[in-house]
């Protein structure tokens, strides 16, 4: 399954519904060109819902790490929403957990920007 | 798949489809082999990232050179072997992704999650290519029984 994005704005926050594999190739590619389109229209409070990507490699856990600098270097700040327990686990031991911003509940995602 | 002779080995392009069909490859055996969903899902994952080294780094798409996947049976492991045709690996640069520094990287988490989620990680580089061997020991009543069962 490849990847599907789709996004809808929250009281100011975009949310980016991302489902499939985020992957070398198409998915990590549909993922950077998203984050780049939001940033060049000024959408700069990013959450990306992550709640069903299913399978995701050392390439797409390098575009979530881009996406996160990117957003941040543009002055924004980039949130990850609903883990699935295989994509929890690969950021805990890839120590990325502390890195990024996660959160279980949507509403509580959107309240955390400032 | 040929498991009946205990290995089986592919030829395959310097593409992305390879990557994936790798995965898909291993994910198949693994639960043929009876792991459970945790250790395939390490298994495809790591033969994955291995595939990528090959593809990307080794042989760096060029459409001459191929991947060699080879999967093997042991009595006690699962001996997965992905060999490219490049110029070799230098060991010496592989980072260490969880240093501070190296944390928002974008790439170089390859050969970690290989090493986390396999029993034994072995890569020997020569000038003809790297060769690239993940092993998973086979354990519990599971695996052994469909083993037997052949």
């Amino acid at each position: 399954m490849t990847m599907k994005v789709g996004t809808r704005q929250v009281d100011g926050v975009t949310i980016v519904d991302c489902s499939g594999r985020i992957t070398l190739g198409e998915g990590s590619v549909v993922l950077r060109d998203m984050v780049r389109d939001l940033l060049s229209k000024g959408n700069k409070k990013i959450v990306l819902n992550l709640a069903d990507v299913n399978y995701i490699d050392s390439s797409g856990i390098g575009e979530l790490v881009s996406a996160f600098t990117t957003t941040k270097n543009q002055g924004g700040e980039l949130k990850l929403l609903k883990l699935t327990k295989k994509v929890n686990d690969l950021l805990q031991i890839t120590k990325l957990y502390t890195v990024f911003d996660v959160k279980d509940d949507e509403a509580a995602a959107v309240k955390s920007f400032k | 798949m040929a498991m009946t002779e205990q290995r089986v080995s592919y030829t395959l392009d310097s593409s992305l489809e390879t990557i994936d069909s790798a995965e898909e490859k291993a994910t198949k055996i693994a639960t043929e082999l009876g792991f459970g969903e945790d250790e395939v899902m390490q298994i495809s994952m790591a033969v994955r990232e291995g595939a990528v080294n090959a593809v990307l780094h080794g042989n760096a798409y060029a459409p001459d050179k191929k991947v060699i996947l080879a999967f093997e049976l042991t009595a006690q492991d699962l001996v997965i072997t992905i060999r490219d045709q490049g110029p070799g690996m230098d060991l010496s640069k592989i980072p260490n992704p969880l240093a501070p520094e190296n944390l928002l990287k974008t790439s170089g988490r390859g050969i970690f999650l290989m090493r986390s989620f396999m029993d034994v990680v072995e890569i020997r580089p020569s000038t003809t290519g790297t060769e690239l061997k993940l092993i998973k020991h086979v354990h519990g009543p599971t695996a052994g029984g469909k083993e037997a069962s052949r």
